[in-house]
């Protein structure tokens, strides 16, 4: 009996070197796994499959470093299949330190397709003002956003001079850690009919699935699996891909702490109460 | 240079971070009161810089009539807001609140009616010809009815009830195992960039 009660009681530093080795195997040794397509992800992909050539397609870049290893493997494939499909991207955000991210997404893609800054992409930055901001964008986008990132201002920008409100954008690709992606569906989708895909965390997908299922939005790309997935989509195989292997063995692992410690918990209660 | 400068920094840090896995220490709480004070150090910056500056004090210089004195209006909301340190006047702050709360507030309920509730109840009536559809049907009139306090749950309601506790947890296990994949996810992530970009195991 006594191992069932050192199974619940388990020391969590064992738990975590446990999970280090199951997550560093296969990132070591580059194990891949097939990674299934599901029809969320397929949609998302389609949204910016269908556009016509030089569509343009907004970015929002709401997650900081925290939630970065989910949601930077969406917005690289993302973006790869944006400019692999000649589409001019509009990239901003609702976290300030988001924008980092956005800009080394930029700087990582762009050139492989020869994008040209001003021409072909622009990064307009952070702005504060959240809901506010997201009205206010339907009407005039330079009423937030006097300069881009760099601090030009916007109507010396080429790209931006014909772009003014959600009329002049296809399609919102948000990048979501927390509520912003919620707001965009309900401030410049509902209200100003802007077709939406989300890429969220795996923590925020969840409560995305019913606006996926109401056709509030075209697409939605979930966790570190919606990552790999995309990336398998567009064919250009990174980290998301690269994860996999490591969250399934992680996931067996923990499934066998769940099964283990509640076979522990009830035989030890069992027991006391004999 | 630069680049592998900042490699290790992130490196170290990251360990830092790590070690309270096995307990507290001051390379943790290093490491944790840094990015605490970049972070708001980069956000304020950036809003004096890309916000405040273009939109305030450069429009109030360039603008010419009555638009330019209106933008004195949020200034003074502004400053108002950093009336909170100073305890004799903190009560201004409380103007800038009840506006900042009635803007989000009349934001949040025409956002919520418009944006999720109308579209929700659309999307809830479906055709009851497939199995997805009865299921998406009943369980959102079971959980309502378990949320529905106005009579004792008893009889057929006590049934309606169970059944929407059965819906609701199978969206908490849903939601814990997203989570799990993404907390696993971070974990992946620092671990990716150990491995590949600062001890450079794997090509």
């Amino acid at each position: 009996m006594k191992i069932f009660e050192k199974i619940a009681n388990i020391d969590s530093r064992i738990i975590y070197l446990l999970l280090l080795l199951v997550v560093l195997i296969p990132l070591v040794f580059k194990l891949v796994l097939p990674i299934n397509l599901s029809d969320p992800v397929k949609q998302a992909y389609q949204a910016i499959e269908q556009l016509p050539e030089g569509s343009v397609v907004m970015f929002s870049v709401d997650y900081d470093a925290s939630s970065a290893p989910e949601i930077q493997p969406m917005l690289l494939a993302t973006l790869r299949h944006a400019f692999s499909k000649k589409h001019k991207v509009v990239l901003l955000g609702q976290w300030a330190l988001g924008l980092p991210f956005g800009e080394i997404g930029l700087n990582e893609v762009a050139p492989q397709f020869n994008a040209r800054y001003g021409v072909d992409y622009v990064n307009l930055g952070y702005r504060p003002g959240y809901r506010a901001q997201m009205v206010g964008l339907g009407r005039e986008i330079r009423d937030f956003y006097a300069t881009d990132y760099k601090g030009t201002p916007l109507d010396q920008i080429p790209l931006m001079q014909g772009i003014h409100n959600y009329n002049d954008i296809d399609l919102l690709v948000g990048l979501e850690a927390g509520q912003a992606g919620e707001e965009w569906i309900q401030f410049a989708g509902a209200r100003y009919g802007l077709n939406i895909i989300i890429g969220a965390t795996g923590v925020i997908a969840p409560d995305m699935f019913h606006y996926m299922q109401a056709r509030q939005i075209r697409g939605l790309i979930g966790g570190l699996q919606g990552a790999a997935e995309y990336e398998t989509m567009i064919n250009h195989l990174g980290t998301g891909v690269a994860g996999m292997v490591a969250q399934s063995w992680a996931h067996l692992l923990l499934l066998g702490f769940i099964i283990a410690g509640n076979v522990g918990y009830f035989v030890v209660r069992r027991r006391k109460q004999s | 240079m630069m680049q592998i400068i900042g490699t290790w920094i992130a490196a170290g840090l990251t360990l830092a971070i790590f070690s309270f896995l096995y307990k507290d220490n001051p390379f943790y709480k290093f490491a944790e009161h840094l990015y605490v004070g970049v972070s708001a150090a980069y956000a304020i910056l950036y809003v004096l810089y890309f916000d405040v500056k273009p939109l305030l004090v450069d429009k109030f210089i360039s603008e010419q009539g009555g638009e330019r004195w209106i933008l004195l209006v949020p200034a003074a909301f502004g400053l108002m807001m950093l009336a909170r340190w100073i305890p004799k006047v903190s009560w201004l702050s409380r103007w800038s609140i009840a506006l900042t709360v009635g803007i989000a507030a009349g934001l949040g309920i025409t956002g919520q009616i418009q944006g999720i509730l109308l579209p929700q109840i659309r999307g809830t009536l479906v055709p009851l010809t497939t199995v997805n559809n009865v299921l998406m049907v009943v369980g959102v009139i079971s959980t309502l009815i378990y949320f529905y306090f106005s009579a004792a749950h008893k009889g057929a309601l006590r049934y309606g009830a169970r059944l929407g506790m059965v819906f609701i947890m199978m969206a908490f296990g849903a939601s814990f195992g997203y989570t799990v994949m993404a907390r696993i996810s971070l974990l992946i992530g620092r671990l990716h960039f150990l491995v590949y970009e600062w001890l450079r195991l794997v090509k």
